[in-house]
């Protein structure tokens, strides 16, 4: 009697089905992922980790996080991975049709307009996606467009975006756009000094983040095209 | 809605947002308000689906148990099914979402046969299907309710990748699903990085202590199980089902 009046609902606990539990869906997930793009004057560097993850899960250490828009665009995105197979299935099928149109590929900044756009439209069901979105514009000079989820767009030279992005944004306003430093002249950033910054902040964020880990790739754009690159990480 | 508008050439600023002037509810939180409720919870489900890529083929397997919660209900179901000669679906989660996606499937394939133009499906594609499908399903709110295995031969390529019930999909050598991804991941991956060009009688091997080990320490799996094997000798193979060998001597303390 004792134990019937201990388990509350008056049943005895051995004859309680445990069979069909109400789970809560979430149609979400964090698969993290840190992308960094750093723009010059005649070049674009943007970069990725490779690691897909949920919580303390691996699912992969080899996936690609950026996606080739165009000879001059890509984007790189981190994330909810099922809103980012879904988005840049999306982004481009619309560059494709935007070509058969104009007869002329996208540019740029127009791609980061149409981004933001789409974006938003799913503004009360977002995306859950944090884009950086790194070309050459009109002029051939780098640039860098990033977005929250819902689509706001800030145009900048140097950008840390995913799970890490907090942690190497400040890495990169100090030695990128040289703030709180005194008595330093910036000169411009060349592509060797790019890649070896990427390279160095893509470690330290693989010490600290352990969503972001196992290796990089990086892609730098220029007029003659694109060239892939990769790097190793811990992979712990 | 404050003024939904009727008239046919009203669009609407943004999908699934609130009509100027509303108030907006989040998307999933009314309940009841439909006649019929979306987003229930798995009921007879079957635990891991793991697999491997070896030298000239993949194989993957997954036990004969559905488990009813934490009765061991149904004792001999088959997790796997052959989709053409270089296909081989696996899943987990819930099985009456697992056979409705079979069903799918299997009207994909007759669709394709009436063709009759020597092309088949190939696994790639069912994946990016696969993945479609569960996204659609997971942005209404009514999710397919499992984690889905896809093997097969890509262009005479080894092909291992899998969905799950958000769409999030990847390819990779080694895959797992529910328990096997904390308990068979390491050992598949350890195995695949010290030989990627295992035999098949290597993978045979490797699969069987496998889902010994999963045997022993996942509490939803069953010591008997399917074996999904696609070379390009001999297309697709399913065996089973096989016997996994335990010994709970100590255990009778």
């Amino acid at each position: 009697m004792n134990l019937l009046i201990e388990n509350g609902k008056g049943n005895l606990p051995d004859y309680e089905v445990q069979g069909v539990r109400k789970v809560n869906f979430n149609p979400y997930s964090d698969n993290g992922g840190s992308v960094v793009a750093l723009a010059g004057d005649d070049f674009c560097v943007i970069a990725a980790d490779t690691r897909l993850s949920t919580g303390f899960t691996i699912h992969t250490r080899n996936q690609d996080k950026l996606f080739p828009l165009s000879d001059t665009t890509i984007l790189g995105c981190s994330g909810c991975w099922c809103d980012t197979t879904t988005l840049t299935r999306l982004l481009s099928a619309r560059m494709q049709m935007y070509k058969h149109e104009h007869q002329k590929e996208m540019s740029t900044p127009a791609a980061a307009q149409m981004l933001s756009i789409m974006l938003y439209h799913k503004r009360f069901f977002p995306y859950y996606v944090s884009n950086i979105l790194a070309g050459l514009d009109e002029n051939g000079k780098g640039c860098i467009y990033s977005y929250d989820p819902i689509g706001h767009c800030e145009k900048t030279t140097y950008r840390a975006g995913g799970s890490a992005g907090a942690l190497l944004q400040p890495l990169l306003d100090n030695q990128i756009g040289y703030k709180n430093q005194e008595d330093v002249t910036p000169i411009p950033l060349t592509q060797e000094k790019a890649i070896a910054i990427l390279k160095d902040v893509f470690t330290s964020a693989a010490e600290r983040d352990i969503y972001t880990g196992d290796g990089i790739t990086i892609k730098i754009i220029t007029k003659d095209g694109i060239e892939v690159s990769s790097f190793a990480l811990r992979k712990d | 809605m404050a003024f939904p508008s009727k008239d046919p050439c009203f669009l609407p600023l943004w999908q699934n947002g609130p009509f100027p002037g509303a108030f907006y509810h989040f998307p999933g939180t009314q309940n009841g308000t439909g006649g019929f409720q979306k987003s229930q919870s798995p009921i007879t489900t079957g635990t891991s689906v793991i697999g491997v890529q070896f030298k000239d083929g993949v194989i993957i397997s997954a036990d004969i148990l559905g488990s009813y919660g934490s009765l061991a209900r149904y004792r001999n179901l088959e997790r796997l099914i052959k989709v053409n000669d270089n296909i081989i679906l696996g899943a987990s989660g819930d099985y009456a979402d697992f056979q409705c996606i079979k069903s799918y499937v299997e009207r994909k394939i007759l669709e394709e046969q009436c063709l009759d133009d020597g092309f088949s499906l190939k696994p790639k594609a069912l994946h990016c299907w696969l993945t479609r499908v569960m996204y659609n399903r997971r942005s209404n709110f009514d999710p397919f309710w499992n984690n889905f295995v896809i093997a097969g031969l890509e262009d005479g390529q080894p092909f291992l990748a899998t969905v799950d019930k958000l769409g999030t999909a990847y390819k990779d050598p080694v895959i797992a699903t529910g328990y096997g991804a904390y308990m068979a991941t390491p050992i598949l991956r350890k195995a695949y990085e010290e030989n990627s060009q295992m035999s098949k009688e290597e993978a045979i091997q490797l699969i069987y202590k496998v889902n010994q080990v999963l045997f022993y320490r996942d509490a939803r799996s069953f010591p008997k199980y399917h074996l999904g094997i696609v070379t390009k000798e001999k297309g697709v193979e399913i065996q089973g089902p096989i016997d996994v060998e335990s010994y709970w001597g100590p255990a009778i303390l």
